[in-house]
């Protein structure tokens, strides 16, 4: 069935998942549902221990076996261990058919392939995978399916029931003995564990995971104890060298930095650019740079951010100790600079649900005024691609990517006209994973298009003369002149994976990857 | 030309390609190692065959190792290691018979 952004999704995925196609970005709007709860195990003896010597006693305890759904979230990046240890010791006990509902996996769960292989681990949900596990799955090592969703549309999975985890792993920076749990302190220093609340809060069985036990009570507390079963104590939960590294240097490169100037014009050109604005960007070079460059107009023209959200860096805390900012709500530090300035009284941790769930009574990414993004490929619908690389293989993730978008009310997306040969602006891009009806604007090294949905923004800049205007297909055009028009990655039949739509319908599917055979 | 000896042009860098070739007698043998062969695979093949047809290589055997090269650069390798296996280093016909 063709969907919304004109992808066919075949029926025997629909059957095989009961998701309905996207339907556009608004579909579930006014949705009413009820929450799925937790069995929840009560603990009222005051003489009864969370605390449990091992891994593998704790998943005894759990009543760990084959089918099961388990959770783990991503604040320790590649610096994480908890993941890695605790399915070494599911596969000691052979244990097997087990779903794997992270809230991204990277690199650093390569050790996950031959789990893959062997059918320990058969079902993947992930905001999206890098690494051997991406390429693992691109060729139909996963018996199942993996399903990649956004921050907001894992919360709402979880909410809404349709995934229901069996035992949740919260990797906890510091904990007492009762789990408490909090992002901040000890050795493995993350800042935040907004990712896991929801796990805290939804899943069957808890598990606190820490190499830093302290006095109870552990507080404020970031999941509270009233939702953790057991506390184990371990030797290392992260690296800290690769959990937070320091800040990017600012870049150098004159085609990021021509980027970032055409982006922050549109922004200051925007409508939306008055005192008390809200903002969100990534931790691209582009994105830092355009950041920098605006504070220097918020301070000349006196216009202070209302709030910044997401994920964070430096350059958002700088804004935040410059007074530029009003408040920053975390959801993530991706360095030391953000994991350093969540101790501010002003920047407050926000769980992944409050950040972008589309299935509560509102989220932060609906009070966006801007986001800047990123993608690897753009095409002349808007359609963005976050997720499958140009050789076919699932080498990203979707993150906040559709949540923001669709929550914003000006998405802009950076990316060069051309990634090495290959056009980022496109005919069709490989795989959907943001719909073009949410993306308002691209930025290239080349020119900016406005998406003509967006006639108000059109109309905004009619005036401004220092910002290549080119349509979408302008810019494709002139990547197809340098480059040649790229022919499409050559799949299987086999549907590996599917794009969820971050309301829980069927963006688009990822398939089996081929290898390339010449057409003569 | 003929391929009197292996040659070598150009890099692994990003947007570079390196191309090797060497005598054979068994007309042209093609290999190809790119990072966008699913986009330009083809492509590639197309611009490298017509290059040693233009400088009327008839056997050769040529490896390409591809990092996203442009048609321009491709061009521009695969007529330099022809030149180099005939270690003819003046008198290139720059912009003349290889055009």
């Amino acid at each position: 069935m063709i969907n919304k952004v004109g992808r066919d999704i075949p029926e025997e995925i629909l059957e095989q998942t009961g998701k309905e196609v996207y339907q556009g970005y608004l579909y579930k709007d006014g949705t009413e549902y009820v929450k799925h709860g937790p069995v929840t195990k009560v603990v009222m003896d005051h003489n009864k221990s969370k605390l449990v010597d091992s891994i593998h006693d704790v998943l005894v305890k759990c009543g760990i076996k084959d089918g099961m759904t388990l959770s783990f979230h991503h604040h320790f990046r590649e610096g994480d261990l908890v993941v890695n240890m605790v399915m070494e010791e599911i596969h000691k006990m052979g244990i097997k058919d087990l779903t794997i509902c992270a809230s991204s996996l990277g690199k650093a769960h390569d050790p996950l392939v031959p789990m893959i292989e062997d059918g320990t681990i058969t079902n993947i949900q992930s905001s999206g995978v890098r690494g051997k596990i991406g390429e693992a799955i691109s060729h139909g090592k996963l018996k199942g399916l993996a399903t990649m969703r956004s921050h907001g549309g894992r919360v709402r999975a979880l909410l809404t029931g349709e995934t229901i985890v069996d035992i949740a792993f919260i990797g906890a920076p510091t904990c007492d003995d009762y789990g408490n749990c909090r992002g901040i302190g000890g050795k493995s220093d993350c800042g935040v564990l907004s990712y896991s609340v929801v796990d805290g809060n939804h899943a069957n069985k808890v598990v606190a995971i820490t190499d830093c036990l302290v006095p109870f009570p552990n507080f404020p507390a970031h999941i509270e104890m009233t939702r953790i079963d057991y506390v184990c104590v371990v030797d290392a939960i992260g690296q800290p060298e690769k959990i937070a590294t320091g800040a990017a240097k600012p870049t150098t490169d004159v085609r990021k930095l021509m980027m970032a100037d055409y982006c922050t014009k549109f922004v200051i050109n925007a409508p939306y650019f008055k005192d008390g604005f809200s903002y969100q960007t990534g931790v691209g070079g582009a994105s830092i740079a355009s950041t920098n460059s605006l504070m220097k107009i918020m301070e000349e023209r006196g216009i202070k951010m209302g709030f910044g959200v997401g994920g964070l860096t430096k350059s958002m805390c700088d804004l935040l100790d410059k007074g530029l900012v009003n408040c920053l709500l975390d959801t993530q530090d991706f360095d030391l600079d953000a994991v350093k300035n969540v101790k501010n009284a002003r920047h407050f941790r926000i769980s992944a649900g409050a950040y972008a769930n589309p299935f509560n009574k509102g989220a932060f990414v609906n009070k966006l005024d801007y986001v800047i993004l990123a993608a690897l490929e753009v095409d002349v619908n808007f359609n963005c691609n976050v997720v499958v690389g140009s050789n076919g293989i699932i080498t990203g993730a979707q993150g906040g990517h559709p949540d923001t978008a669709a929550g914003a009310k000006c998405t802009i997306v950076i990316s060069p006209l051309l990634q090495g040969r290959i056009p980022a602006i496109c005919t069709d891009v490989t795989t959907v994973t943001t719909p073009g009806e949410t993306i308002d604007v691209v930025i290239t090294d080349y020119g900016v298009a406005i998406n003509p949905l967006r006639q108000d923004l059109i109309e905004a800049m009619k005036d401004v003369d220092d910002i290549p205007f080119r349509t979408i297909e302008e810019l494709r055009d002139m990547a197809y002149e340098i480059a040649g028009e790229p022919e499409k990655v050559q799949f299987g039949d086999r549907v590996v994976g599917i794009i969820e739509s971050r309301d829980g319908t069927i963006m688009d599917v990822v398939r089996e990857i081929k290898p390339f055979t010449f057409s003569e | 030309m003929e391929i009197l000896k292996p040659a070598v042009a150009g890099t692994l860098e990003s947007s570079d390609a390196m191309v090797t070739v060497e005598p054979t007698d068994n007309g042209i043998e093609f290999e190809l190692n790119s990072t966008v062969i699913h986009q330009y695979g083809n492509e590639i093949k197309r611009i490298v065959m017509e290059t040693l047809d233009r400088l009327s290589v008839t056997n050769a055997k040529i490896t390409v190792v591809d990092k996203g090269a442009l048609n321009c650069t491709l061009k521009a390798r695969v007529e330099c290691a022809v030149f180099r296996a005939n270690d003819q280093k003046e008198n290139l016909p720059w912009g003349g018979a290889i055009r």
